[in-house]
């Protein structure tokens, strides 16, 4: 099985021969997409249009935000002195994804619309998979599951969204800059993606043909501390069984704002919205700490091999904001 | 469907190739250029023998098509030559055993070097990460990039 090829001189001619062919899909990176096609045979494109080398890598800071372009590489991004002097979470976040060479391949809008890594949806001998074959069931709900979401999910998938970046994106509130053949717009990461309910094929408000163009990340005020931390089976190169992405302001021993995700649990990245009324204004201290992670991880989805993640998720977030409040509560000692 | 021409220039040496689309640079590589240093392990992306370095840039050519190569430069282990330091540096340390990731672990640790990240043993495990060695001949691995990193 092959398929036609095609490189873009513009992204409009990219986005006008995908959206002119409902077969069609770009290509970038290719680390998933390339995967997904020619090695786990789970997708069959007939034509891939290759947007690698447009013109949509450049990172620029302005008026309180960073711009990064979408075909920038994940290890271009987290050499940005922008990104590194002003986003350190999501440097972070970047250099905790992936090895090196991939890294040097994975775009950033390719990473956010990375596949899920359920070994189910990857493996075409497993009839039961609702992402691929809608109706046909959930082999992970029925069978044994362990790397798979616990919020958002559904009887019909527990699929989790496995990027750490869109973690940290999600956070600080980014926005995402599409553009397609009826034009540009912009959505909030926090709108990008579906839950599954009884759906899991539809992942993306995106249209067939729409593309990624940048993404917007606000930049947090200079009094604000923030911390990537992600916990998994190996130190390196392997995907988080629970991560925190959080962003806190603290004034006189009191939290003024927290901005909170969570990734490794959620079939979509996960804004823990709940955890961040309950510390706003609450003190510094392990009892807003645990309140918030409480809050964070409520009515959870879970089968017998992801029951772990409920303690594991709540531990870690308080620990991520043990870390990003730790000079605060010096000052109160 | 139709073949697609290829200009590449691997290891200094141009060459001009007609490939399907579905043809990866490794298989390009190895099958169509017989330069059969680069290993394939998982051929999924996750074991790093395949790594090469593609304008400069360490990548698994596994997951890179041969069509997205197009007109770039793309340097092997057989570039290497040999004497290496980093391959004598391996040699020295008898940084592997069976010797299947070594093409792979050689061309990262040379990128690592250029990268600037081999500032600590810590870095160099951290930045290494990408290739797999089953043979479990880390420590040696890294007393060669130590070694080599001037530490």
């Amino acid at each position: 099985m092959t398929f036609a090829y095609t490189r873009a001189a513009d992204a409009a001619t990219a986005i006008a021969t995908v959206s002119a062919d409902p077969q069609a899909a770009f290509l970038a990176g290719g680390t998933t997409q390339v995967d997904l096609m020619l090695k786990d045979g789970v997708v069959a494109p007939r034509r891939l249009v290759d947007i690698s080398r447009l013109p949509l890598a450049g990172i620029a800071a302005e008026a309180g935000l960073v711009r990064i372009g979408a075909t920038a590489t994940m290890e271009q991004a987290a050499a940005d002195p922008h990104v590194t002097r002003g986003l350190p979470m999501v440097r972070d976040a970047l250099l905790a994804g992936a090895s090196p060479q991939l890294r040097n391949m994975a775009t950033i809008g390719g990473n956010l619309l990375q596949r899920t890594r359920c070994r189910y949806f990857r493996d075409p001998a497993v009839d039961h998979c609702n992402k691929r074959i809608p109706g046909s069931g959930c082999a992970a709900f029925e069978g044994v599951a362990r790397m798979h979401a616990i919020l958002g999910a559904s009887p019909a998938c527990i699929a989790l969204h496995a990027s750490d970046l869109a973690v940290a994106l999600t956070a600080l509130g980014s926005v995402v800059r599409l553009r397609s053949d009826r034009g540009p717009r912009s959505v909030p990461l926090t709108e990008l993606y579906y839950q599954p309910g009884d759906d899991p094929q539809r992942e993306t408000v995106l249209r067939h043909g729409e593309l990624i163009t940048e993404v917007e990340v606000p930049l947090p005020p200079q009094a604000a501390r923030m911390t990537y931390l992600k916990v998994r089976d190996r130190a390196s190169y392997e995907f988080a069984l629970v991560s925190a992405a959080v962003c806190t302001i603290v004034e006189d021993g009191l939290i003024v704002s927290a901005r909170i995700a969570l990734g490794g649990v959620g079939t979509v990245p996960w804004r823990a919205w709940d955890a961040e009324e309950v510390l706003r204004h609450a003190p510094v201290g392990e009892a807003s700490f645990w309140a918030a992670a409480e809050a964070a991880v409520r009515r959870p989805f879970t089968v017998p091999g992801t029951e772990f993640k409920v303690e594991l998720a709540r531990r870690t977030l308080v620990r991520a904001l043990r870390v990003t409040t730790e000079h605060a509560s010096e000052v109160l000692r | 469907m139709d073949e697609i021409t290829v200009d590449v220039a691997v290891n200094g040496r141009p060459e001009q190739v007609r490939v399907s689309a579905d043809v990866t640079l490794l298989d390009l590589l190895r099958e169509r250029l017989g330069l059969t240093g680069t290993k394939k392990g998982c051929d999924q992306g996750a074991c790093g023998a395949c790594t090469v370095l593609v304008d400069g840039r360490r990548v698994v050519s596994c997951l890179t098509l041969a069509v997205q190569a197009d007109g770039r430069e793309v340097r092997t282990v057989e570039g290497l030559g040999g004497g290496h330091p980093m391959q004598q540096a391996f040699l020295r340390h008898d940084a592997f055993q069976c010797g299947f990731c070594t093409p792979g672990q050689v061309m990262s640790a040379v990128a690592l070097i250029e990268e600037g990240r081999a500032r600590s043993d810590e870095d160099i495990r951290e930045y290494m990460s990408g290739n797999l060695c089953r043979c479990g001949a880390y420590p040696n691995i890294v007393a060669a990039i130590r070694e080599v990193a001037g530490r």
